[in-house]
């Protein structure tokens, strides 16, 4: 079959996005089913695409018997994320959080082992044990890749996707993309398609003013995001955005978890403690926020009181793993942990489940309300998810298409909607002038920032909204060079989608919740009556960007007496003082 | 509207001495997450096209030759 031309690629699963989940669900479809047609398309190249291009030096919440139950980590997580979350999702990832270590660690992934062989697992958490370093975890990737060509996984790089296709009953039928080297297009017929496209991580402006210097993967753009919404599916919590306590101007993680194990915190101008926990939630964001602004600001990751080989431990994992150029960048300015504290800052907003909860609804068996369309990752409404929470998904996503693939007959493509969409990929190359995508990005991203980064203000939440939106009557001026330039062109789009999806559902929601995450100056409360209830983000009938709510699924695991444990993140003063 | 050259330092640098992207070699462009890496048709060699840089290494840690250093973008120095 042919569409203007261009043959349509037949395949039985696609999975979009070759990071982290991407190929776990790929390799899972194929382990499944081994005569399946199973293609990971990716925007970058599978051997170093995504969040963890350079491998990660820890797991941030793994659940492993003897040092925590999964009912004990859902409860932490509920609380963690006020209540908002649906537990039947994470149970799914409690449960099967171990398996996937052992998994993994069958792979030849390494974790760190204490000396009796036992994971040596460490308290970053306010009230369990979920931290298990990997100082050597710098080659995850490699094994990845590996598995992918082992299970034979159809691999396609340097294709973007930019629309999801459905079928005439509201199936998913595949997706229309486009060569970010060449310019082509690409029409690929698929029976399920997994999305892991990682976060929404090219909204908000980083502090240095450099586009491309976020804290997430910065080709994680949040296209999976707007592709999802096109196609019809729900978003959850997209309000409860993503704010991260991370090094000034270099924007990486600093890395509490590494640290924290080996006594190094997060202090005030004065070196002392002001949180008691640095597990990143939204309440321990508000109190370093207010530390930042406060007059004992502003914040430091305070190493200079520990052993010389405590340090060099500390520099080995921080300067070989996740973001290597950490070293660098300490040596540019000739800041040295011995000597003096590294200053803090705050990220720039983006959706991330992988630390926060918003993302496309998806439920404990990774489906979207798409039938046919599954999520997983950064991008999956599933809270505080991380590496560890992407492998699971990405394995659940994977069985959960097999199953679905089984009873499907070829999807019938919708022409009419490809040739529209061939000619919105085709626009900005055809344009000699114009407005460039860089220029329409950093604008778009600037009014983020202005507008929508919390603390939260009512009328300038509907100024930037207004904003925003006149942006978007700029596309039509995109124009693009070269097939490079394209891909960036389709990208601002994405994220002009994603920033007019934060400043509605913040809108939306008119309490306050999860600390700096959500802060309304003027709602400042948490409001259960009201608002106890997952926000939905969808496109109506109309094809309008529309709201709502979905209730929140009974509670598997109850919080008990220690619901509020997450409100108490401030170190107190004793009263001698 | 008119569209201006818009000069920026880079922050990926390749040796050419040690480069053999003119004998084939592709993988600092291939490892590339933002594709910024390209073949310069003058020379033969990669070099670094596009200032969009995540200073994330593959590219350095990946090449055969040592030829490409990653620095810390000038906003962010």
């Amino acid at each position: 079959m042919k569409i203007n031309d261009i043959p349509v690629i037949e395949t039985d699963v696609l999975v979009i996005g070759g990071g982290t989940a991407g190929p776990m669900a790929a390799v899972t479809a194929k382990e499944q089913d081994p005569g399946l047609n199973v293609m990971l398309l990716e925007k970058a190249n599978v051997k170093r695409s995504g969040a963890i291009s350079m491998g990660m030096d820890g797991l941030n919440n793994a659940v492993v018997p003897g040092h925590a139950t999964p009912e004990q980590y859902v409860k932490e997580i509920t609380i963690a994320n006020d209540g908002i979350v649906h537990q039947p999702a994470l149970m799914a990832y409690a449960t099967r959080s171990f398996p996937m270590i052992e998994k993994l660690d069958s792979w030849g992934v390494h974790f760190q082992k204490d000396e009796t062989g036992d994971y040596d697992m460490k308290k970053v958490h306010h009230l369990g044990t979920y931290v298990l370093p990997m100082p050597e975890g710098h080659n995850v990737k490699k094994i990845l890749y590996r598995r992918l060509r082992r299970n034979r996984v159809q691999i396609e790089n340097r294709y973007t996707a930019t629309r999801l296709l459905k079928d005439p009953d509201g199936k998913i039928a595949g997706m229309i993309g486009v060569n970010t080297r060449t310019a082509e297009p690409i029409i690929i017929r698929a029976k399920a398609v997994i999305m892991a496209t990682g976060a929404a991580g090219r909204l908000g402006l980083p502090t240095s003013g450099y586009l491309f210097g976020t804290y997430e993967n910065p080709a994680n753009n949040g296209d999976g995001h707007a592709m999802a919404y096109h196609a019809g599916a729900d978003l959850a919590n997209l309000e409860c955005f993503q704010v991260n306590p991370l090094l000034k101007d270099y924007n990486g993680p600093a890395c509490a978890y590494v640290t924290g194990p080996l006594g190094g915190f997060t202090a005030n101008a004065f070196g002392e403690r002001f949180i008691e926990c640095d597990y990143w939630s939204g309440q321990m964001m508000l109190e370093f926020f207010k530390e930042l602004e406060s007059g004992t600001g502003p914040v430091f990751l305070k190493l200079d009181h520990l052993a010389e080989e405590t340090i060099q431990e500390i520099e080995t994992v921080l300067h070989t793993n996740e973001r290597p150029t950490r070293g660098r960048f300490h040596e540019g300015r000739d800041v040295n942990y011995r000597q003096r504290m590294v200053e803090m800052h705050i990220s720039e907003v983006g959706f991330c489940s992988g630390h926060s909860a918003s993302g496309v609804w998806t439920d404990e068996t990774g489906a979207t309300t798409v039938p046919g369309l599954y999520c997983a990752g950064d991008m999956a409404s599933v809270a505080h998810n991380y590496m560890l929470g992407a492998f699971v998904y990405g394995q659940i996503c994977g069985e959960s298409a097999v199953e679905f693939v089984k009873s499907r007959s070829e999807p019938e493509l919708d022409e009419d909607f490809i040739i529209r969409e061939l000619e919105r990929i085709q626009a900005p190359m055809k344009r000699a002038d114009g407005i460039p995508p860089e220029q329409m990005e950093y604008k778009v991203r600037r009014l983020v920032n202005d507008y929508l980064q919390p603390p939260k203000v009512t009328k300038k939440m509907e100024i930037g909204l207004e904003r925003i939106l006149a942006v978007r009557e700029d596309v039509p001026q995109l124009c693009a060079r070269d097939p490079h330039e394209l891909l960036r062109a389709m990208e601002v789009q994405s994220i002009i989608d994603c920033a007019e999806m934060a400043a509605r559902a913040s809108l939306y929601r008119t309490e306050s919740r999860w600390g700096l995450y959500h802060y309304r100056v003027d709602f400042p409360d948490q409001d259960d009556g009201e608002w106890f209830y997952h926000s939905r983000l969808f496109k109506d009938e109309d094809g309008q960007m529309a709201s709502g709510k979905r209730p929140i699924a009974d509670y598997l695991v109850s919080l008990g007496e220690e619901k509020d444990a997450y409100r108490k993140m401030r170190v107190q003063k004793a009263a001698n003082e | 509207m008119p569209i201006a050259n818009h000069h920026s330092s880079v922050p990926v640098i390749v040796d050419e001495d040690k480069c053999i992207a003119d004998k084939g070699c592709t993988v600092c462009i291939d490892v590339c997450p933002l594709d910024v890496l390209w073949i310069n048709e003058e020379t033969g060699k990669a070099h670094m096209k596009y200032d969009e840089c995540w200073y994330c290494m593959p590219c350095e840690a990946d090449c055969p030759t040592d030829a490409v250093t990653v620095n810390i973008p000038y906003l962010l120095r």
